[in-house]
């Protein structure tokens, strides 16, 4: 964390700004779709945020990460079908089930490494995918909609959409400012330390497989509240929300933006999203032209972009 | 002195104290016995070193005290505990520190955060969630200590990576150093090290004798018998001579095996 003015600051505090203000531009352009797009964003970069904690400080390559959007967005969908609209339920209960699905999903695939762990936290959120497909009661492979958005007693309404845009927001820094405190407390050095060399880390005395299991359910409770909030957004979900290749956008995230930087994740949503959305207005055919671009910031900014910004200095 | 194995060497060592006993120990990579029934012990205070050829299986033993490499058959003692089934994380919570044979450090941390986490092993679980370890003085300064105790103030700073081999080599030793250890497993410290390093570091383990236990496993004929208490020699896995280090210049199977053919080296 540099307090200098640098180029990468630069951005970071351009970006945070415009995305506070990105309602009033909406209101002021008189059109509603800047703020569902940028909603959509924000919640996204909250899910981005909290695979970077693992993929980039910890070196856990999730395949499956999207396994929890789906598992926090269905039990919101699920409590508001079976009559429970209370978001004091519906949250917490969201982010204590990704807790418990991280917590098993990790105490088995972290005693892999490599290839093997990205293929079993795979396997993994495609078994849930299947679920989600098979539960007929909750409207299987159509999905499941949700007519009224969590309830909070007149606390906040979810319903207005600048309300909810700035809750959104405030999580996403809420969670960067987490992860920014966990990243440089004693548990996020082991962390790091078991990327760099877990060996030695056993050899001084760490018990890693614990502490990485431990970062690997926060992160699941962090992508989990993500579900929530983009359940409430779409007020809708369905299997499509665990799909491999919504965990495989997430990856794309975090590394376009730079894996194992604070904001690079956020940099990373915007961008891909905005990419996405802009190139699929150009042509249908919108990947051909977003594959090469992939492919040139991997081969020629491995910090992403949140590294070139930086100058290149993480490498 | 012909005692490797011998029941007197176990009943010698335990008048003495030992701190670390091995007794019967076997491993097999297949057809091949890496670690052929070695007994030995490791006295309070005393230096130990283990010499053999390459491929005597020297690494493989260090690899079963610290517990990465489960034996096939045998037991390992640690202050009186039985320590043959406990994982290596916990062995270094009980006071055996290894140094590695090829570099084994965090490359993309500092220096003093590479010291610091060993430090952090031994002080307390570490589900602390919120405090940054950084600045936290408890933590960083046994670190410094430790770098001081080694002869790399100064480097605190230094990214891994960006330091000479010789530098790494100090810094497995300073890493080690900061788990508080009983016991020191130091796995050829002088590997690769040029003649001036190595004259340093002998100077520094001829401190550190005076203040661990150390089992030394080491190529330098020199460095060795200007160090160690007693040796034991590793043969094809088998301990074929232990004693002090006169001794074992003298024993005939040692030349034969062993140092006949590094004789410009004693």
């Amino acid at each position: 964390m540099t307090s200098h003015v640098t180029l990468r600051n630069i951005v970071v505090a351009a970006l945070l700004i415009m995305l506070a203000l990105m309602p009033l531009y909406g209101a002021w352009i008189g059109n509603n779709f800047v703020l569902i797009l940028f909603t959509r964003i924000v919640i996204l970069a909250i899910a981005a945020v909290s695979l970077n904690l693992i993929m980039g400080y910890g070196g856990m390559v999730s395949f499956g990460h999207a396994a929890y959007l789906g598992i926090g967005g269905y039990v919101v969908g699920i409590l508001a079908y079976e009559g429970v609209p209370s978001g004091f339920v519906q949250w917490p209960v969201a982010l204590i089930v990704s807790g418990l699905f991280a917590l098993l999903i990790g105490a088995l695939s972290l005693r892999t490494r490599g290839v093997y762990f990205i293929m079993i936290t795979l396997a993994f959120a495609q078994m849930l995918y299947y679920v989600a497909v098979s539960l007929s009661r909750y409207g299987a492979d159509d999905g499941l909609t949700i007519y009224r958005r969590s309830q909070f007693a007149g606390l906040v309404n979810l319903s207005d959409k600048v309300v909810f845009y700035y809750l959104c927001l405030a999580l996403l820094l809420l969670v960067i400012l987490f992860v920014w405190r966990v990243v440089n407390s004693r548990f996020g050095m082991v962390i790091r330390g078991a990327k760099s060399n877990e060996r030695r880390m056993r050899a001084i005395g760490f018990p890693t497989f614990r502490y990485r299991l431990a970062c690997f359910t926060i992160s699941g409770v962090i992508c989990g509240l993500a579900g929530a909030l983009l359940a409430n957004h779409t007020e809708f979900v369905s299997p499509a929300d665990m799909h491999w290749t919504r965990s495989g956008d997430l990856i794309i995230m975090v590394v376009l933006g730079g894996m194992g930087s604070l904001f690079g994740p956020v940099i990373g949503a915007v961008a891909f999203l905005l990419l996405e959305e802009g190139l699929s207005r150009l042509t249908e055919y919108w990947q051909i032209i977003f594959g090469p671009l992939l492919l040139a910031i991997v081969l020629y900014a491995r910090g992403g972009i949140e590294g070139l910004l930086a100058g290149g200095k993480r490498g | 002195m012909r005692v490797a194995a011998s029941k007197d060497c176990l009943r010698e060592a335990n008048v003495a104290e030992p701190l670390l006993q091995v007794e019967n120990l076997s491993k097999r990579f297949g057809g091949i016995v890496a670690s052929d029934n070695i007994t030995l012990s490791v006295n309070k205070s005393e230096l130990h070193a283990i010499i053999g050829p390459n491929g005597a299986g020297k690494t493989t033993l260090i690899s079963q005290l610290t517990g990465e490499l489960t034996p096939n058959a045998g037991r390992v003692h640690f202050a009186g505990e039985d320590i043959t089934a406990m994982p290596p994380w916990r062995r270094s919570l009980q006071g055996l520190a290894r140094s590695f044979q090829i570099t084994s450090v965090f490359h993309d941390l500092t220096v003093l955060d590479n010291v610091a986490l060993a430090v952090q092993a031994h002080a307390g679980h570490s589900f602390q969630f919120w405090k940054n370890s950084r600045k936290d003085p408890s933590i960083r300064e046994p670190a410094r200590a430790a770098l001081a105790h080694v002869g790399l103030t100064g480097r605190e700073d230094t990214v891994v990576s960006r330091m000479s081999h010789g530098e790494h080599r100090q810094l497995e030793i300073a890493m080690a150093l900061a788990t508080k250890p009983r016991m020191l497993l130091l796995d050829e410290p002088m590997a690769g090290m040029g003649p001036d390093e190595s004259a340093r570091l002998v100077k520094l383990l001829k401190e550190l004798k005076n203040e661990y236990t150390i089992l030394l496993i080491e190529h330098d004929m020199e460095a060795v018998f200007a160090l160690a208490d007693r040796i034991s020699v590793l043969v094809y896995g088998r301990v074929i001579a232990s004693g002090l280090p006169d001794d074992i210049r003298k024993d005939a199977e040692v030349r034969r095996a062993y140092l006949g053919d590094e004789k410009r080296h004693v």
